[in-house]
């Protein structure tokens, strides 16, 4: 059986590059941010002047997480209504059907399209669309960028949703149809209490997702470098603002940059765990 | 008593009305949910079946120039998109060859150790891994292959990144598909005093193969419309390349070409209509293979 141990060992062995993998990216983004925090400290954090000019170069990245954090909100806040009723039209209304099974999968095929096509769609039909309405002249800024952001998590939060909703026991369904109660107060009193912290935690997964789009919300921010002030206003994310400047930065802009994948890498990394951490005691 | 019951009649009804106000509401908003979908698939096909013939597949990228005649004459843009097509054909397998094989492994012995603390931590992490943004790959893939390794922008670099990408869906695909194949199934092969790591090759992998093959489809239809972390690390060339240490071009490359020459924007729908019909054609496989294996 010598084999066996072999085989065995090699899959543990495997299995430990993950662990390799996650530490290693812990410590090239810390050891390459060094120099950026050595140079400004913890203002790195809350400073908002992001200028490149040689000799007075000074960065901060509050503008870039002030804009990932409010575009990200804006977007989780659009979702919520329509990944909700998408996932009760799935999971509850026409659950099994075939037209249920039928948005299920165009819902999937939203989780498939690339993020520069969405970007594009943006670009050329929203944009134009929100100057039309009136509501910005360029059409560029933080709603345009929320509002594609939006569409791109609602199938991360419809589709553990309404996994999470046709769990509900049936039983409990039935004993509130028994005593008289309408569908609405079914969904409202059994099953949403019912599926309370699994709606919750899908949608905090979808909120991590927010945070770390690049391409589309690139294309449509208008990548400027101030903490915004108004819905129409542009601004930047974290990671737009590494996609626009990466290819000409180096030495201390480069170190800035990577900080500032840190920061969104710790983030993302902490709204994941707890986003699993609700599933799990679920299960 | 009459008026009581006029009440509760009045109640009843306003029950009932609010009952299916919300059953329309929650149909409309589905409704609102899907358009987007619909809408940019639409555009896509206008404004992109075009440019699509014969040289799209067989010709590299056009220069500005070029594209910038052809408009000029109203002319299809000449040139095509085969330098894309080879890149992402090059970095995409590079990527599942370094992640399917250990994807698979780290799924087996997650499957192996169920509820042992080791595993149960691997599997955490790699949780943690697939919400990495691709943004900060990409940020790694550049740090680890393209400074110290390749010493410039490789496509080899691309393909790191986007194989960290698939690795946590990799593995958790092949865990899921191993929890379903039946206990018996390897009780019988082990009871026959057929070695363990046999049993999972010849036993456990076949049964399990549409499965896998599902996740594969799915992992890589995920990575193939990536931009971002490749923006960092193979940077783009406009002839086609299959030096993995040199800058490789890819199709999501290509459109963010397009998109930044306005002389090139007929190219964008094409390129990305092609795109996009790969991942759904990749989708659609998958879905077929794990319908099949469900009947």
């Amino acid at each position: 059986m010598k084999s066996d141990k072999i085989f065995k060992y090699l899959l543990f062995s495997a299995s430990f590059l993950v662990i390799i993998v996650a530490a290693g990216m812990v410590f090239t983004l810390s050891s390459g941010a060094i120099p950026a925090f050595k140079e400004f400290g913890l203002k790195f954090i809350i400073s908002n002047q992001w200028n490149p000019t040689e000799g007075r170069e000074s960065y901060g990245a509050l503008p870039f997480i002030a804009g990932t954090v409010i575009t990200s909100v804006i977007a989780l806040l659009l979702c919520i209504p329509l990944a909700f009723s998408t996932s009760l039209f799935i999971a509850e209304y026409f659950y099994k059907k075939r037209v249920a099974m039928f948005l299920s999968t165009m819902v999937d095929l939203l989780a498939g399209i690339p993020s520069i096509v969405y970007g594009l769609w943006g670009f050329y039909v929203l944009r134009p669309f929100i100057v039309e309405l009136g509501l910005s002249p360029q059409g560029y800024g933080i709603f345009t960028a929320s509002l594609i952001l939006a569409i791109m998590i609602i199938p991360y939060a419809t589709s553990l949703s309404s996994e999470i909703i046709s769990m509900v026991p049936n039983d409990l369904k039935e004993a509130a149809y028994a005593m008289g109660a309408t569908r609405l107060e079914v969904i409202f009193n059994v099953i949403l209490p019912n599926a309370r912290s699994g709606i919750f935690a899908s949608f905090i997964l979808a909120f991590g997702r927010a945070l770390g789009e690049t391409m589309a919300v690139t294309m449509l921010i208008g990548n400027s470098n101030i903490v915004p002030t108004g819905l129409f206003q542009t601004g930047n994310t974290m990671a737009s603002v590494i996609a626009n400047q990466f290819g000409e930065a180096d030495g201390l802009k480069l170190s800035s940059l990577i900080a500032i994948g840190l920061i969104l890498f710790v983030i993302t990394g902490l709204i994941n765990a707890i986003g699993k951490l609700i599933i799990k005691k679920l299960a | 008593m009459s008026s009581a019951t006029i009440q509760y009649n009045t109640r009843s009804d306003y029950r009932k009305r609010k009952n299916r106000l919300f059953y329309w509401l929650v149909i409309a908003m589905s409704a609102i949910t899907v358009s987007p979908i619909l809408l940019i698939v639409y555009k896509l096909i206008i404004q992109g079946y075009k440019q699509i013939n014969w040289s799209f597949f067989t010709k590299v990228a056009p220069n500005t120039l070029e594209a910038m005649t052809a408009n000029a004459q109203g002319e299809v843009i000449p040139g095509g998109i085969l330098n894309g097509i080879t890149g992402t054909f090059l970095i995409v397998v590079m990527a599942a060859i370094i992640a399917i094989p250990v994807g698979i492994m780290i799924g087996l012995f997650l499957y192996e150790n169920q509820g042992k603390r080791f595993a149960s931590i691997v599997r955490d992490i790699s949780d943690i891994l697939q919400g990495v943004p691709s943004i900060v790959l990409g940020l790694i893939a550049y740090m680890w292959v393209v400074k110290p390794v390749t010493h410039g922008f490789s496509a080899l670099a691309g393909s790191v990144a986007l194989a960290i990408m698939m690795l946590p869906l990799i593995i958790r695909s092949t865990e899921e598909t191993m929890k379903m194949i039946p206990t018996s199934l390897k009780e019988a092969g082990l009871a026959l005093g057929v070695p363990y790591y046999k049993v999972i090759l010849r036993v456990l992998i076949p049964t399990g193969f549409s499965g896998l093959s599902t996740g594969i489809l799915l992992a890589i239809s995920r990575i193939i419309g990536e931009t971002a972390p490749l923006m960092l690390t193979t940077l783009g060339s406009s002839a086609v390349n299959w030096d993995v240490t040199k800058p490789t071009s890819a199709i999501p490359l290509l459109v963010w070409e397009f998109y930044n020459d306005p002389n090139m924007a007929n190219l964008i729908w094409s390129s990305s209509l092609f795109l996009m019909g790969f991942v759904l054609v990749l989708n659609i496989i998958s879905k077929r293979i794990a319908a099949k294996q469900n009947r």
